[in-house]
């Protein structure tokens, strides 16, 4: 039994504790997660949620079943079944003085990322892409560099015509 | 007209239908207790524990089939009320369990008598909510009885703080319920239905597997059709006795842990094994990699996806309510002309009764000292094989299970999936005032009954006369024969040094106790006690210390490796 990474999307009501009817399943059945990122849609009722999980296949079909059983979730899609695209937003807080500084700012445009916050001694940089992209920006700069990073996790969607709704 | 929180309450449980609210009392629902003072259109049973209160409502369910109902106070009434509801969660029981709650503006400020209720109870309620809005109230309470009752059933709690039971807010009971979000599944799938009748059809040695699916979708009826239109062979998990007549001759016993030798071994060597709202539990299938070891095609009828292929893979998964599914088989086949082969299930039937020759549930009938399984064959006699019976958790519920012959669906009334100690009194309480004309024992132990013991004195406030079967072998017997078994006969802590005098303390709660230590009294001593049709009798049987529940699969072995009594 091989363990996959999958990308999930749950399509909920927006209600008080839904978010922790999902949280208490994986830690409930021992399921494993990797990120989880929820937030209301342009129909304020529902809120959209990603979860990246990794499991053999028969555990992740168990978990897509134990999340459409639970009474406010409205739809469930594995979008690793079929073509999608992830994004995750990284801030990375670099030392960026002296020799550092114009290395940080070259590092930034390679990866097409964005500097939000200057001061003298630091950048902060708004990154966005796959994990994989964020992971490898990274990997590129000097860790002795690096203040501070906080990363939202992935939020996926189906390409093409692929769409989750009601 | 507008009405307060607890009118409302109230309203809704009499709209509902409900016929009784097990409960008891407390700061936060003292509002919706004084409006139950009110009204005569549903009574409340005043119970001494509120476990008591949900075990008496699950019970109730359990009989009926409608949604149980209880009622309980924050804080402790509620912490007490978690076992109650982890008991009929595992089993899928309908229940609607209402929860004081302190005031919203307390709530998280750690206020005398709270808990996080909707947090306590999450993983084991089928849903829950916390009602913040009194106009929200009715419309809730109608989801809870809705999603109680419907797909897979499942206990729901609803949570109402004080303050909302006093504000007010105009009443109309829905009509309906509408979720986008919760639609179970109902009709099975046309295509797959087609492909299991294939391989039914085609079977040559064919075992229809039933669980406790059948009689929470009283499809006990469409499932002897279908049995006797294709003469398959029958097994039960413990759950599901009595949605197969256990007298009829199709019928292998319970299969598991205790199960029959001709049941598990049929389970074991089928090739084609029809599961019908059963979930291959642990206790059931033992050993998987054993389990798995033979060829078998499997078919699986459940009406929660997620009970599908959880621990089995199975190969024509059908998502459906029971009783719709097997309908649809039944009226295809008789569409249809084609039948299994008749000699090879003529090989198979002849194959299964070498097996049944061996009569796995013998036992000493010759025992100078009383046998529990002889009581329960005597107590089957002397109830014609047609009363309620309840039990509690041990030994003594399988020999109920083994030797009580259930015939019909929901007179069996046990906790399988929590296995929880203490049930047996407040589910015969439960039973028999849902059916007060009824014959309800309740078979149970001397550690179980001692777990609830204090709802005898409700028994008496509501003069349920309900006699109750103690197989008293002074000891945690179940707990004792894995000690012997396993544990090379250290018996830690499953003997208690003292026991109470249980005639007295029948008698104590007012009621009539007996003691009986002689096998030849044990007939007439049942005889005596059903005739008393309006007291309760707790009947005290000493039976033999050591008697050990046979066959038994032991932990992590495969189905077919059973102990059985005659080798040791
Ligand atoms: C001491 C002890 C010993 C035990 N030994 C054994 C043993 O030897 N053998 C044994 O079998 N059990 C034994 N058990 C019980 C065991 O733990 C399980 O509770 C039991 O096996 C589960 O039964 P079930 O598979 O019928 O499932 P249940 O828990 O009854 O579940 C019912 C299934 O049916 C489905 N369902 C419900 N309603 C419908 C509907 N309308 N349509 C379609 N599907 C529906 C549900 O989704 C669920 O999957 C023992 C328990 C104890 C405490
Ligand atoms: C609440 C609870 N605590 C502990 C257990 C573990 N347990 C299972 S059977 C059993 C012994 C039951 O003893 P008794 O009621 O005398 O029945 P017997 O097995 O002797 O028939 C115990 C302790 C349980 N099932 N439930
Ligand atoms: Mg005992």
């Amino acid at each position: 039994m091989k363990s996959r990474r999958h990308i999930i999307s749950v399509l909920m009501e927006n209600e008080a504790g839904a978010l922790s009817r999902v949280a208490g399943l994986f830690s409930a059945r021992g399921y494993n997660i990797e990120s989880l990122t929820v937030a209301p849609t342009e129909d304020a009722t529902l809120s959209r949620m990603t979860i990246v999980t990794t499991g053999s296949e028969e555990v992740v079909e168990q978990i897509v079943k134990q999340l459409n059983k639970l009474i406010d979730v409205v739809k469930v899609l594995d979008l690793s079944d079929g073509h999608h695209i992830e994004r995750e937003l990284m801030l990375v807080k670099v030392r960026a003085g002296g020799k550092d500084r114009e290395e940080m700012k070259r590092m930034a445009d390679i990866f097409r990322g964005r500097i939000i916050d200057v001061t003298d001694k630091t950048y902060t940089i708004e990154l966005t892409g796959t994990g994989s992209k964020l992971d490898a920006f990274l990997e590129a700069i000097d860790a002795a560099v690096i203040l501070e990073t906080v990363r939202t996790g992935a939020s996926g969607i189906g390409r093409g015509e692929r769409v989750l709704k009601l | 007209m507008e009405l307060t929180g607890a009118e409302i309450v109230v309203r809704c449980l009499a709209e509902e239908g409900v016929e009784y609210v097990f409960g008891y009392p407390g700061g936060a629902v003292l509002n919706i207790y004084d409006e139950i003072f009110k009204q005569d259109k549903f009574k409340h049973v005043l119970v001494r524990h509120e476990q008591g209160a949900v075990h008496a409502a699950d019970g109730y369910a359990r009989a009926t089939g409608r949604v149980g109902v209880a009622l309980v106070t924050s804080g402790p009434g509620v912490t007490n009320a978690v076992t109650g509801i982890a008991t009929a969660y595992m089993d899928s029981i309908p229940m609607v369990v209402i929860t004081g709650q302190v005031p919203t503006a307390a709530i998280g400020l750690d206020a005398f008598q709270e808990v996080d209720t909707v947090g306590i109870t999450r993983p084991c309620v089928k849903h829950n909510f916390l009602v913040k809005d009194v106009r929200d109230l009715a419309v809730t309470i109608k989801k809870a009885f809705h999603i109680a009752a419907t797909g897979r059933p499942g206990p729901v709690v609803v949570d109402i703080p004080k303050d909302v039971t006093m504000h007010t807010a105009e009443f109309a009971y829905p009509a309906g319920v509408e979720m986008r979000s919760y639609n179970p599944v109902l009709k099975g799938h046309a295509g797959q239905i087609k492909k299991a009748l294939q391989m039914v059809l085609g079977a040559r040695r064919p075992l229809l597997y039933t669980g406790g699916g059948v009689v929470l979708g009283n499809a006990a009826e469409a499932l002897r059709e279908l049995a006797r239109l294709l003469n398959f062979p029958v097994t039960s998990t413990l759950m599901g006795l009595g949605g197969y007549p256990a007298t009829d001759r199709q019928f292998l016993g319970m299969l598991g842990m205790h199960g029959t030798y001709e049941a598990n071994l049929s389970m074991q060597h089928c090739d084609v094994l029809v599961a019908i709202g059963a979930r291959f539990d642990d206790r059931v299938i033992g050993n998987p990699a054993h389990f798995a070891r033979e060829q078998r095609k499997i078919i699986h009828i459940d009406v929660d996806p997620s009970s599908i292929s959880k621990r089995v893979k199975v190969d024509v998964p059908i998502v459906g309510d029971v009783k719709a599914v097997l309908e649809e088989m039944l009226r295809q086949i008789k569409a249809g002309r084609e039948r299994p082969d008749q000699e090879a299930l003529t090989a198979w039937w002849t194959q299964i009764e070498l097996w049944r020759a061996k009569d796995c549930l013998r036992y000493n009938r010759q025992s100078p000292i009383i046998k529990p399984q002889y009581v329960v064959e005597k107590l089957w006699e002397v109830t014609g094989g047609e009363a309620y019976v309840t039990s509690d958790v041990g030994q003594h519920q399988m020999w109920a299970a083994q030797y009580y012959r259930f015939n019909e669906p929901r007179r069996w009334i046990n906790s399988g999936g929590l296995g929880t100690m203490g049930v047996g009194l407040p589910y015969a309480m439960g039973v028999q005032l849902a059916h007060p004309a009824a014959q309800v024992a309740c078979i149970t132990g001397e550690g179980s009954i001692q777990m609830n013991i204090q709802e005898l004195s409700t028994c008496k406030e509501f003069n349920l006369p309900l006699k109750i079967i103690l197989l008293n072998n002074r000891y945690l017997g179940m707990v004792r024969q894995w000690q012997e078994f396993f544990y090379k006969e250290r018996y830690a802590e499953s003997y208690m040094g003292s026991l109470p005098d249980f005639v007295k303390l029948a008698e104590a709660y007012g009621h009539v106790g007996m003691t009986i230590e002689k096998p030849e009294d044990v007939e007439r001593a049942l005889r005596e006690a059903f005739a008393m049709k309006d007291r309760l009798v707790f009947m005290n049987f000493i039976t033999d210390q050591e008697e050990n529940v046979f066959p038994m699969v032991p932990g992590g072995k495969g189905i077919t490796e059973m102990i059985l009594a005659e080798e040791l």
